[in-house]
């Protein structure tokens, strides 16, 4: 029965590895257009979360408008962190961006704490609560739902990248932005709309995260083990952020069950000074040449 | 620029302090540091001992990120690596608590070389995640390993004694805390005026044109996180013996945030700035602390608004001063010092 309960963790790993995944793409989105690391990614998934929350429980919506308004009001949070205090660094030293998005993740958390306390909350379900058999194979419906949309989802923005106008502008704007300038895309506008499907995309994590395992103004921590994926896939890679991703949430688990569950973060960490140390742009990314 | 001040030597332009009225500023400082405590109450003396433990650890930090270009989010932690050690000390071999702060500061100095060891690698933004990584093991090590730190419970330390008295009450505390300010804050500024600060700021404007020029990068950059962390081990020596008990919680990753957002607030690259810097980090959770008990009529429950009211006013801080003045308190200040200057002629 080892074997069965190796593959049960695996299986739970996976799930969040999903979930890593999918706040990745919305941390490599922005870096491929705006080339801003954003560490405030979690913060603004746990503000998805909080406006799920306070649109299903506040005012009583059912909990598919309450979806809709959470992502809509994600996407607003991008858009309006990428206009009011993104776009007058743009071109600053790297570092001061860094640190803005630090301090807009200060920010936000205070604002939640503010709004609706510090006090851990949990979120209406929405999932199907039939357990899953995958073989012989126990798995918690949350988890494996919860890892089924978060691929529906990457494969939508897969495809929506690939061959959505929005997207094309966006890898183009990402690849060269002089470039796209000239071919008549309005690289401003792309940034906007990098931020807004990040934000989109990071309150739908958010969602996914907080119902399995409720809210709290702590969840920004999830967006440091994100950012250790998209160090560990790579910075501007797509693949590796869903690979790492994927990899991350597996260790994880792993990490949890056999040595504990102190060790869980540990484990992401330590690799995270391998990677950096060994092959510092990462799995999938592109080494930087620098230039005097 | 000053005017009327000629100078003949090269030692006289490389000075610390330049003219007459530096010196006497210098001085009146000095003597307004001696008469304080006298006739500042408990409350206020806290303060200032809460201050100076945090101007270490900023100069020590500004002196990594601002002069040499190395982002670190790993400050708190090294801080955590010398109250651990003078807490240890303390308990378990009663040596004196000046060896014991210097312990302290030599084993962060040397767990700072070890975290340091990624930036002969990485640079910039992937350091500044380095050095998060590298606080989440030592906090990671602060918890489990329990037979040294006593795990999540902390470890209680005795005030240190001088000549047979406790320094066991600020007021006392005071006179340990802000002549080693005084000493390392001046050690910082003169490290700037020698080889290995000039070879910082090298490296900080340019690394690759530094190393062109003969500067030993690896060198240098571990020396400046060496110096770091001796300044931040210090701090945490002074920190464990000021508040008499340590846990893990005492050095979160916020803590690293604040005083990266000291330097910010303060000015990168100037010892100035640290201090104004440390002043005004320490201040505003005090002053935000009397607005909310001075609006508590007005509001429902006032205690609880607090803490988030400290988060977001902390992050609004960071973010305001990068948008609206970037180089911080130290730009101010010498903004105003043109002005009395140069009045009454317009700047």
């Amino acid at each position: 029965m080892e074997w069965l309960f190796f593959f049960e963790v695996s299986l739970a790993g996976l799930g969040t590895g999903g979930l890593y995944a999918l706040t990745a793409i919305a941390f490599v989105l922005i870096y491929k257009a705006t080339r801003v690391i954003n560490l405030a990614i979690g913060e603004m998934l746990m503000v998805g979360a909080y406006l799920f929350f306070g649109a299903a429980a506040g005012w009583a919506l059912p909990w598919w408008l309450a979806i809709i308004a959470a992502l809509i009001g994600g996407g607003i949070l991008g858009i309006v962190l990428e206009r009011g205090v993104i776009r007058p660094l743009l071109g600053e030293n790297p570092i001061s961006v860094f640190m803005v998005t630090i301090g807009l993740g200060s920010i936000l958390v205070g604002m939640v704490e503010l709004i609706w306390t510090a006090n851990p909350r949990s979120l209406p379900n929405f999932f199907p609560t039939d357990p899953i058999f995958i073989g012989d194979a126990f798995l918690a419906p949350k988890t494996f739902w919860s890892f089924v949309v978060a691929a529906v989802v990457i494969a939508l923005f897969l495809l929506l990248f690939r061959f959505w106008r929005g997207g094309v502008a966006l890898r183009a704007t990402a690849s060269d932005q002089g470039a796209a300038y000239a071919m008549g895309i309005n690289v401003p506008a792309v940034y906007s709309l990098a931020w807004c499907l990040a934000g989109v995309i990071a309150a739908g994590a958010g969602i996914l995260l907080g119902s399995i395992g409720g809210i709290s103004s702590e969840m920004g921590f999830f967006g440091l083990t994100v950012l250790v994926v998209v160090i560990v896939g790579g910075l501007d890679s797509v693949l590796g952020a869903l690979l790492a991703g994927i990899l991350i949430g597996w260790m994880e688990a792993m990490a949890g069950v056999y040595l504990g569950g102190e060790y869980e973060h540990l484990v992401t960490f330590i690799l995270l000074m391998v990677v950096l140390l060994l092959r510092p742009y990462g799995l999938f990314g592109t080494r930087e040449i620098e230039r005097l | 620029m000053r005017i009327g001040s000629p100078k003949e030597t090269y030692i006289a332009d490389e000075a610390l302090f330049r003219t007459r009225t530096q010196w006497m500023w210098f001085g009146i400082l000095l003597a307004m540091l001696a008469i304080y405590p006298f006739v500042a109450n408990m409350y206020w003396i806290f303060l200032l001992c809460l201050i100076s433990i945090n101007i270490i650890s900023t100069t020590g930090l500004n002196i990594l990120t601002g002069y040499t270009g190395q982002v670190s989010l790993g400050q708190a932690a090294f801080m955590g690596v010398g109250a651990y050690t003078v807490a240890w000390l303390d308990n378990n071999t009663g040596s004196p608590f000046f060896i014991n702060l210097l312990a302290g500061a030599g084993m962060a100095t040397a767990i700072g070389l070890i975290a340091g060891l990624p930036s002969l690698r990485v640079k910039g933004l992937y350091l500044a995640i380095a050095t998060i990584g590298a606080s989440f093991i030592l906090q990671f090590i602060f918890i489990n390993w329990e037979s040294v730190t006593r795990g999540t419970r902390g470890i209680n330390i005795d005030p240190p004694r001088v000549l047979g008295t406790e320094l066991d009450n600020p007021d006392t505390f005071y006179w340990l805390v802000v002549p080693i300010m005084v000493v390392m804050v001046i050690l910082a500024a003169n490290l700037f005026r020698t080889r290995i600060g000039r070879a910082f700021i090298a490296i900080r404007d340019r690394d690759i044109s530094a190393s062109v020029l003969g500067i030993n990068l690896p060198f240098y950059k571990l020396m400046s996180f060496g110096i770091a962390s001796f300044y931040a081990g210090m701090a945490g020596g002074l920190y464990a013996y000021f508040f008499g008990a340590i846990n893990p919680e005492s050095f979160p990753l916020l803590m690293s945030i604040f005083f990266l957002a000291a330097i910010i607030v303060g000015g990168m690259g100037t010892i100035l700035g640290s201090i104004l810097g440390a002043i005004f980090m320490t201040l505003t959770p005090e002053v935000l602390r009397y607005g909310v008990d001075f609006a508590s009529p007005f509001i429902d429950n006032p205690s609880q608004i607090l803490s988030p009211l400290r988060t977001a006013v902390f992050g609004a801080v960071i973010v305001g001063f990068l948008l609206f003045e970037p180089h911080g308190l130290a730009e101010i200040w010498r903004r105003i010092r043109r002005f009395f200057h140069l009045w009454p002629f317009r700047t």
